[in-house]
């Protein structure tokens, strides 16, 4: 298994480990619904140096990204990120990243850990076809470090050690600036449905990033958070986990993607979204919460009249709200919210109910 | 550190005990252990009173937020009881695995079985070889 530079941090803090798409990574520190609710009410921190990041650069750099991706970067400025899909030729998901721009020829692309090489490759590929010579694209994963620091506390504990001024930093908005002695990027921006920062740093300062954070956080209750509350503060917030969720044989149509799409514009696979947009899809992703007792959990079978009519992606017990929750696909028929759905877990058939997505939104 | 496992019960290789009441049944439930690894104890599937399982089966399923995991049946025989608190509180089986956190009684077929399971200190042996 690969190791993030802050494994060793991570067993002196008696974390589980766990096989994570190749990664030895925390599961948790202490247990998930402490990590859980420690960042919706002060702050947790993550090791996120698992994903990727592959920066774009040089004078086709927008040419190539618009290409490839689903919304149109047109209207992106500098320093502002926009969440995007990439697509196949049959309309598939390749992959759900963000694309930060730094200016018209520099961006950096942030992929999920186990597509990195997948989405690399593409890149490359796409190059190759477009003859886009005027671009460099770089994985630059290997050395760069990331750290996300979520919860209403944030910002407040990363301003202790970074010479940004975060109160300007509108969300899905970066700057460069320094954290400690060190060059960094940070973003407001996250994957728990909380303020938070996305932090990049060299990869060997990660670590004493990830101490001083820590130590500039304990009195505030920052606390480090593994995967498992990772997991459940995503699905609180109606976040999709790629892999789990979707994959490249579901389009963006069916599940909650629709809106990062733009079918005005070129790119690869919008023929295919075209048709299946006029066409329209025939199952859904939809939120639900179980009303039996009982946890559905991914792979879960949607029965009716004695047959599989869909399918469980995510689903957990949420620590916020006190109940089991998910998300699955269902016939379109089945999507609106209030409808009742019926979930086998082991031998016998337990009810749940659509519901609106998100699960958890925080106060402003 | 994990409790001190009792010495008035049995143990599996998978973590459950097994008090004997002397009147046919035993009681049964999770270790300290267990509970310790599975962390955030969640939800609990009891079994319905009059399921009939042989020794090693799935009597029950115990989840924590990450995680399912079957709980095996020391002994061959009938539900006869089942701890509905746990139903409405799974939290218990993180607090007193040994005593509140009990899972179920059953009527045993065999009393013998009993004699395969493992006493405490064998368990407690066992244990130590599984956290090296």
């Amino acid at each position: 298994m690969k190791k993030t530079p802050l494994y060793e941090q991570h067993v002196r803090l008696g974390a589980k480990i766990i096989d994570f798409g190749g990664w030895a990574m925390p599961v948790q520190y202490t247990n998930v619904i402490d990590e859980h609710r420690a960042t919706r009410e002060n702050a947790g921190l993550f090791d996120i140096c698992h994903m990727g990041e592959i920066e774009v650069r040089g004078p086709d750099a927008f040419s190539l990204l618009q290409c490839v991706m689903s919304r149109n970067l047109e209207s992106q400025g500098d320093n502002q990120m926009k969440l995007s899909l990439m697509i196949n030729e049959q309309g598939g998901i390749i992959d759900d990243l963000t694309v930060y721009r730094f200016s018209e020829d520099s961006y950096m692309v942030v992929t999920n850990a186990v597509t990195k090489e997948k989405d690399y490759q593409w890149l490359l590929k796409v190059k190759g076809e477009k003859s886009l010579s005027g671009v460099q694209i770089r994985d630059i994963t290997e050395g760069t470090g990331k750290l996300d620091l979520q919860g209403p506390a944030s910002q407040s504990i990363l301003q202790e050690i970074t010479a940004g001024d975060l109160a300007s930093l509108k969300f899905y908005e970066s700057m460069h600036t320094k954290v400690l002695d060190m060059p960094a990027i940070i973003s407001r921006s996250g994957y728990t449905g909380e303020d938070g920062f996305e932090i990049y740093t060299p990869g060997g300062g990660v670590a004493t990033v990830w101490k001083e954070l820590l130590k500039a956080g304990s009195a505030s209750g920052l606390k480090p958070v593994g995967l498992g509350a990772r997991d459940t503060l995503r699905l609180e917030a109606g976040m999709m986990l790629y892999g789990n969720d979707m994959n490249e044989t579901i389009s963006p149509f069916e599940v909650v993607y629709g809106w990062i799409v733009d079918l005005k514009k070129e790119f690869i696979g919008r023929d295919a979204l075209s048709r299946q947009k006029e066409k329209g899809v025939e199952k859904q992703l939809v939120g639900f919460e179980m009303e039996d007792r009982g946890i559905a959990r991914h792979g879960y079978k949607i029965r009716e009249d004695g047959r599989d009519i869909g399918e469980v992606t995510s689903g957990t017990f949420s620590p916020t709200l006190n109940k089991a929750i998910g998300l699955a696909f269902v016939p379109v028929s089945h999507k609106e919210p209030g409808t009742a759905l019926y979930i086998q877990i082991r031998d016998h058939l337990v009810k749940a109910r659509v519901v609106r997505l998100p699960f958890y939104k925080r106060k402003k | 550190m994990s409790k001190p496992n009792p010495a008035d019960r049995k143990y599996t290789r998978e973590h459950e005990w097994a008090m004997n009441s002397g009147d046919g049944t035993i009681v049964m439930g999770i270790t300290d252990y267990a509970q310790k690894m599975l962390t955030d104890i969640v939800y609990v599937e009891l079994p319905e009173i009059g399921k009939k399982v042989k020794q090693m089966q799935t009597v029950a399923v115990v989840e924590s937020v990450k995680s399912v995991s079957d709980v095996y049946s020391p002994v061959s025989g009938e539900v006869v009881d089942i701890n509905r608190i746990l139903e409405e509180k799974p939290e218990i089986l993180n607090q007193d695995a040994f005593g509140e956190g009990w899972i179920c009684r059953i009527k045993m077929d065999d009393p013998t079985e009993l004699d395969t399971l493992m006493s405490a200190a064998e368990y407690t042996e066992f244990i130590k070889g599984l956290e090296h």
